[in-house]
């Protein structure tokens, strides 16, 4: 059963005497549990569909319907709430808040819950852990390196066990061993928590760590292949040779 | 309200934010100081001023005379003025200030006769150190208000000049009187001879009537006992005396109210500046904020928590300053004798620092909304 429907999903906006439509009619299904990589050139709509399915812009018109749940009907405050349960988002830039240590900016989403303050930190540890960085607990962002900020931001993404994980070129910024680290870990997140992933990419090494890449162009899907588990393992292995 | 777990998120950004906070919080301080210390001169006019109905002291005054140096009454007044019905007691005193000018360091000796000082010394006023046997024994003994003692640094046993008169401290009194509080109170005599060479003239006579409502009756029967004299008085309540001898510092000192509404525009206008700027300067991790799930509503609370803690904290720092500098100066304006009060306490700090609330809500009220409805998409596209 489809975790995410996107029905006729249709964003436009002014600009001007124009009408820009980064994302133009889209009908698409994701299934639980699945690492989607979405593609195209600057201006596609990648970026519109993942921010659309994240709760953090609304469609002009369409469904999106994520968990039973027609998302693009929920005012703005209940789909701030919503976000908080239901979303982990990474971004290109980390994002991390420049005066909070790793731990704190960690313990950011789950401050919206009503868990204690014992039990925000032993998940804030376990987030810690699993991105292995439980030494930098209390390093400020500006004593990280790019690839250890990521990974604080990644952690901060599936602290609150949220439904999915969605990331906007999360190894745009790194180099090429720090983003294999990530895509890895990404790559563990949903395999060993389940976690369905969407992440946007330009980078074609990138996108084989996902189970199925989409290729948006104009706001319409004009391609999808699905890539097996022995394709990926052999395209990664030579993406990190190449890099090594 | 906002929740108590994320106090520490806004108490972060106050203290990590070092250089931003101590300059708004600085800036507050300054003009919470200022306001304080207006308030407390304002609060001055009020207590040496302030009609009160139970007020029963009359001030006989040589008529058409506004300075202790002008106004001379003979003494001999005294009996007739006791006579008048309604009278309870008629204090001559002779009054020499060591310098006319209006200033914060005025010594004002009082001269009133030995007998008759004790009684009302007794009604108004307790020793903090000393005793009125001590004041009896010598002639160039004084009496000082807590205000001048503490002003002067002087303790009992020590000797001062001033006005060209030396005095030997027999004791300090705490006054109900603010007009006691200020000054030194020496022997009619002894004051008479330094300054006059001789005896008989005197400078005014405090009278005190039995009834509070007698008040304007009475001071209207003395007039009109010396309206033919030689020498003509002037008759008005203590507080009322006050206020028209010292009133063109008390014009001035009213003027001043009006810098302590420029200082709270001023403290407003300072605090949303810096809130304006610091949510502009953190566009960015509000939208960051609202991705993770923070709603509008919760981003303009922490952003009017933040305002509000600023104001409390420079308004704890200029308010406590202000208050704390002016009671260990205690420091009054005198003119022609007369003592205003610059009267701080501490329950003005509790005004200061309400005021500092309010300040801070006001000011992060505008900055939070507008934090509040940006939409996060938005927000990464302007940074």
């Amino acid at each position: 059963m489809a975790l995410i429907k996107c029905e006729n999903l249709t964003m436009e906006y002014r600009k001007g005497d124009n009408v820009i439509r980064p994302l133009d009619d889209l009908t698409l299904d994701v299934d639980e549990g699945k690492f989607l990589a979405l593609m195209g050139p600057s201006g596609s709509g990648k970026t519109t569909l993942l921010n659309l399915i994240a709760g953090i812009d609304c469609p002009t018109s369409g469904n999106l319907i994520i968990d039973n749940q027609n998302i693009a009907q929920l005012s703005r405050s209940k789909l701030a709430q919503w976000r908080s349960k239901h979303i982990g988002y990474v971004f290109q830039l980390y994002n991390l808040v420049p005066v909070l240590t790793a731990y704190e900016n960690i313990e950011l989403p789950l401050l919206l819950h009503n868990i204690t303050r014992k039990e925000r930190h032993e998940r804030v540890s376990t987030a810690l852990n699993l991105v292995g960085l439980s030494d930098r607990h209390d390093h400020f962002p500006r004593q990280l390196s790019g690839g250890q900020e990521q990974r604080v931001a990644i952690a901060r993404a599936i602290v609150a066990d949220p439904t999915i994980i969605v990331a906007d070129e999360p190894t745009g910024d790194l180099d090429k061993s720090s983003a294999y680290a990530i895509m890895d870990l990404l790559k563990k997140l949903n395999q060993e928590l389940g976690k369905t992933l969407i992440m946007v990419t330009h980078d074609a090494a990138t996108a084989k760590y996902a189970d199925l890449t989409l290729h948006l162009d104009k706001g319409k899907l004009v391609d999808e292949h699905e890539i097996n588990e022995q394709t990926h393992n052999a395209l990664t292995q030579a993406g990190r040779e190449a890099s090594c | 309200m906002l929740k108590t777990k994320y106090w520490p998120f806004v108490l972060k950004q106050i203290i990590r934010h070092r250089m931003r906070s101590l300059l708004t919080v600085g800036g507050v301080a300054t003009a919470m100081f200022l306001f304080v210390t207006i308030q407390s001169m304002q609060n001055g006019v009020s207590v040496a001023t302030e009609e009160k109905s139970g007020d029963t002291t009359l001030v006989v005054y040589r008529q058409d005379r506004f300075c202790p140096f002008t106004s001379r009454l003979p003494e001999y007044y005294m009996p007739k003025i006791k006579a008048i019905k309604g009278v309870q007691s008629v204090i001559p005193m002779r009054i020499v200030v060591n310098n006319c000018r209006a200033s914060l360091d005025v010594v004002t000796f009082r001269g009133v006769p030995r007998d008759l000082f004790e009684g009302t010394i007794k009604k108004n006023a307790k020793f903090i150190d000393g005793n009125i046997s001590d004041w009896k024994r010598r002639s160039d003994a004084s009496i000082l208000g807590k205000t001048l003692a503490n002003r002067r640094g002087l303790r009992v046993g020590d000797q001062f000049d001033a006005a060209g008169i030396t005095s030997y401290v027999a004791g300090i009194i705490d006054s109900k009187e603010p007009q006691d509080q200020n000054v030194a109170y020496v022997h009619l005599d002894f004051l008479q001879q330094q300054t006059d060479k001789k005896l008989g003239t005197v400078t005014q006579f405090n009278v005190k009537v039995d009834n509070a409502q007698d008040l304007k009756q009475i001071a209207s029967e003395i007039d009109l006992l010396f309206e033919t004299a030689e020498f003509p008085t002037s008759t008005r309540s203590e507080k009322a005396f006050v206020a028209q001898i010292a009133g063109d510092m008390i014009e001035l000192i009213g003027f001043t109210k009006y810098l302590g509404w420029g200082c709270l525009i001023a403290v407003l206008v300072l605090v949303g500046n810096a809130i304006v700027l610091s949510v502009q300067d953190r566009i960015k991790e509000h939208a960051i904020l609202q991705t993770l799930g923070f709603t509008g509503y919760l981003i303009g609370q922490l952003v009017v928590a933040e305002a509000v803690v600023l104001g409390i904290l420079g308004g704890i720092f200029g308010a406590g300053a202000a208050i704390a500098i002016l009671v260990w100066s205690q420091l009054s304006f005198t003119v022609d004798g007369l003592s205003i009060p610059i009267e701080a306490n501490w329950q003005l700090l509790t005004i200061g620092l309400a005021v500092s609330f309010l300040l801070g809500l006001l000011a992060g009220i505008v900055p939070a909304i507008r934090a509040s409805r940006r939409p996060i998409a938005g927000c990464f596209r302007a940074v």
